[in-house]
């Protein structure tokens, strides 16, 4: 939009740019950090972890901010993600396909596995409401991942074989690839940084996009006042389905790409305290708001890293800087605070005749 | 024979979920907070039983007090420090805190006992009670746990109906601005309720530990998440609800343990709840809600 001869962006544009900005610099500095050796071994291993999880608060903050319902069992469509993702990849190495295809087909058939248990999930879970819509979440959550515990999968030359037993007959030169509790062994780690990054940003992409379309602004408007939206003829189920089926399919996403990036890999791992892990990251980089969850999931992955100085400790401060964070943000004082300050500083522009907002 | 004791552990497990679903059903039902830190509470009250009997040489019952006392005081400073100052504010945030303060227990314990497992011994000593021949064997564990959930019951039915301060209670949940103008101190009547729960979930954790002696820092989060699930079964906000939701678990548990898979029981309670909550949306003994427009 151009005004006066000037480029004036929209309070949206502008937050999306912005997103693309942060996520294109930290993924630059850090990958040129790890080149140069800076990165602490520790540290660089996160990095897939973090891309990861950035994609799982993006897809969380879909249903969490967007739709308005809370989802206590995100874990689970990440872990349809990445187990399907880990079967595929093996399952093409065995045919020989070069890694950058393994990665993209297994991307996708974990996206679309985790879509579909989303879709049949949706259909029960959206018809409740509040905090028995979020518990039905955290109850899909854990039977997805008391399911896996009973899935073995082998691989041999007549291709996959499924069982609930670890007695499988595989011919020769076959081995098992996903192990009841044990999950996959035997996998292979293919995920590179670089397709960490390409997946974030193919995720904010999708996300704004819808956000700022006519299906997001109906999923916004459900979410401000149901009956309201209900009244002039929007379909509740239908939105609040495409919210969810997008965000599972995000999620999807997200597990292969973090599967990809472990050599073993254990359903335990995508438990209840994973849903909560990305929840807190949504909520601190403030709800509804994209690009903060991105950001947070980023800080709140290195922020144990960075508290290793105190050893023993750090689960602990950690605890506690999430405490004090949700007291200080809710803090009625320093909100007023706050607000003064950005009233005080963006005032004087008003005074030039800003009457975009009065609009 | 078999089935027959496979209700009676059923019921045992299904006590100690009630009296934990019991602290999650008044803390929802007086505040309105998914609280998440119970099942640590529970942990915590677990671990000074068992320091109370092993460390400080105290008798049982004192360990028990003490245990009480301690998570007591422990709810209310909780309840002060990190749930009060946000009341009002979005239910989220108090979610986030309550995951911080679920956290901080278990790191804490973590600390200070180690990961390492303790060996809790059972505060019920003494033999098995054997029935019909010999053939049906009923644990002391499994008796006692039983009675004392049932008088728990019946204190808390009695407490919240009959005294003023549960009436109190009963007024906040309903509606919290129409009892302040009643003259009701809310926030005293919150922390109260924080402080019954807290020190309910000291006697589920003794209660807990005696029936499946395993005690770690980790202890009291899946009981916690299962004793939850139990009271939204029974209707969140309900105290009967808690203990029909709390014993139909455990039992459904066992049972699903016993005939169907050991591996798949934690799946079988969750699709139970899943289809409870599809044909009764509040939960068993839930109130409806009618929505304003």
């Amino acid at each position: 939009m151009r005004k006066n001869g000037k480029l004036v962006l929209s309070p949206y544009k502008k937050n999306e740019i912005t997103a693309y900005l942060v996520v294109v610099l930290f993924f630059g500095i850090m990958a040129s950090l790890k080149a140069t050796g800076v990165l602490s071994r520790s540290l660089s291993g996160q990095l897939i972890p973090i891309a990861a999880y950035m994609i799982m608060a993006v897809s969380l903050n879909l249903v969490v901010g967007i739709s308005g319902e809370l989802s206590l069992g995100h874990a689970g469509f990440m872990s349809v993600g990445a187990f399907t993702g880990i079967i595929t990849s093996l399952y093409l190495a065995q045919a020989g396909a070069p890694t950058v295809v393994r990665f993209v087909v297994a991307t996708l058939a974990g996206g679309v596995a985790a879509g579909i248990v989303g879709f049949v999930i949706a259909i029960p879970v959206l018809r409740l409401r509040g905090d028995y819509l979020a518990i039905v979440t955290l109850a899909f959550g854990e039977i997805i991942r008391n399911i896996l515990n009973v899935v073995y999968v082998g691989l041999d030359r007549n291709g996959l074989h499924f069982a609930t037993t670890s007695d499988i007959a595989l011919l020769e030169g076959g081995s098992m690839i996903l192990k009841g509790p044990m999950g996959a062994i035997t996998n292979e780690e293919i995920s590179t940084l670089l397709e960490g990054f390409i997946l974030v940003v193919v995720a904010l992409f999708l996300a704004q996009n819808m956000l700022n379309s006519r299906t997001g602004r109906a999923i916004m408007a459900i979410r401000d006042n149901r009956i309201a939206a209900e009244s002039i003829g929007l379909s509740v189920t239908k939105y609040k389905m495409i919210a969810f089926v997008v965000s599972a399919v995000l999620a999807g996403f997200a597990g292969v790409l973090f599967g990809l990036n472990f050599s073993s890999l254990a359903p335990v791992k995508f438990g209840f305290n994973q849903s909560i892990l990305i929840l807190v990251f949504i909520v601190l980089g403030g709800i509804g708001n994209i690009w903060g969850g991105v950001i947070s999931a980023g800080v709140l992955t290195i922020l144990p890293e960075a508290l290793r100085q105190f050893s023993d400790y750090r689960m602990l401060v950690y605890a506690v800087v999430l405490i004090i964070v949700m007291l200080v943000t809710n803090n009625k004082s320093v909100g007023t605070f706050m607000s003064g300050l950005k009233g005080k500083l963006t005032s004087r522009k008003k005074e030039g005749g800003d009457d975009s907002e009065k609009n | 024979m078999n089935l027959l004791s496979n209700l009676i552990s059923g019921l045992a497990i299904g006590s100690v979920y009630a009296v934990i679903a019991l602290g999650y059903t008044m803390v929802y039902g007086i505040s309105k907070m998914l609280n998440f830190a119970h099942g640590d509470v529970i942990m915590v009250g677990a671990y000074i039983s068992f320091c109370a009997t092993v460390y400080w040489n105290m008798p049982a019952w004192a360990g028990i007090l003490v245990s009480m006392a301690f998570c007591t005081v422990l709810g209310i400073i909780i309840e002060g420090l990190a749930y009060k100052p946000l009341r009002g504010t979005g239910s989220l945030s108090v979610l986030i805190t309550a995951i911080g303060v679920s956290y901080f227990l278990q790191n804490a314990a973590l600390l200070i006992f180690g990961s390492a497992p303790k060996m809790f011994t059972s505060v019920f000593k003494g033999e098995a009670f054997e029935l019909l021949n010999h053939q049906l064997v009923i644990t002391r564990e499994t008796v006692f746990t039983f009675s004392i959930c049932i008088v728990i019951m019946l204190l808390m039915w009695f407490f919240t109906q009959k005294t003023k301060i549960g009436k109190a209670m009963r007024a906040v949940s309903e509606d919290n601005n129409a009892a302040r103008l009643m003259g009701i101190d809310v926030n005293r009547t919150i922390s109260l309720t924080f402080a019954i729960g807290s020190m309910l979930a000291a006697v589920a954790g003794v209660l807990l530990c005696s029936n499946y002696p395993v005690l770690m820092p980790t202890t009291g989060s899946m009981p916690g998440i299962r004793a939850f699930t139990a009271a939204v079964f029974g209707g969140i906000g309900s105290i009967p609800g808690a203990m029909v939701g709390g014993i139909l678990l455990g039992i459904i548990e066992i049972f699903a343990r016993a005939y169907i898979s050991s591996e798949l029981s934690d799946a079988i309670v969750f699709a139970v709840l899943i289809i409870v909550l599809l044909v009764k949306p509040t939960g068993l003994l839930g109130k409806k809600i009618s929505e304003k427009v």
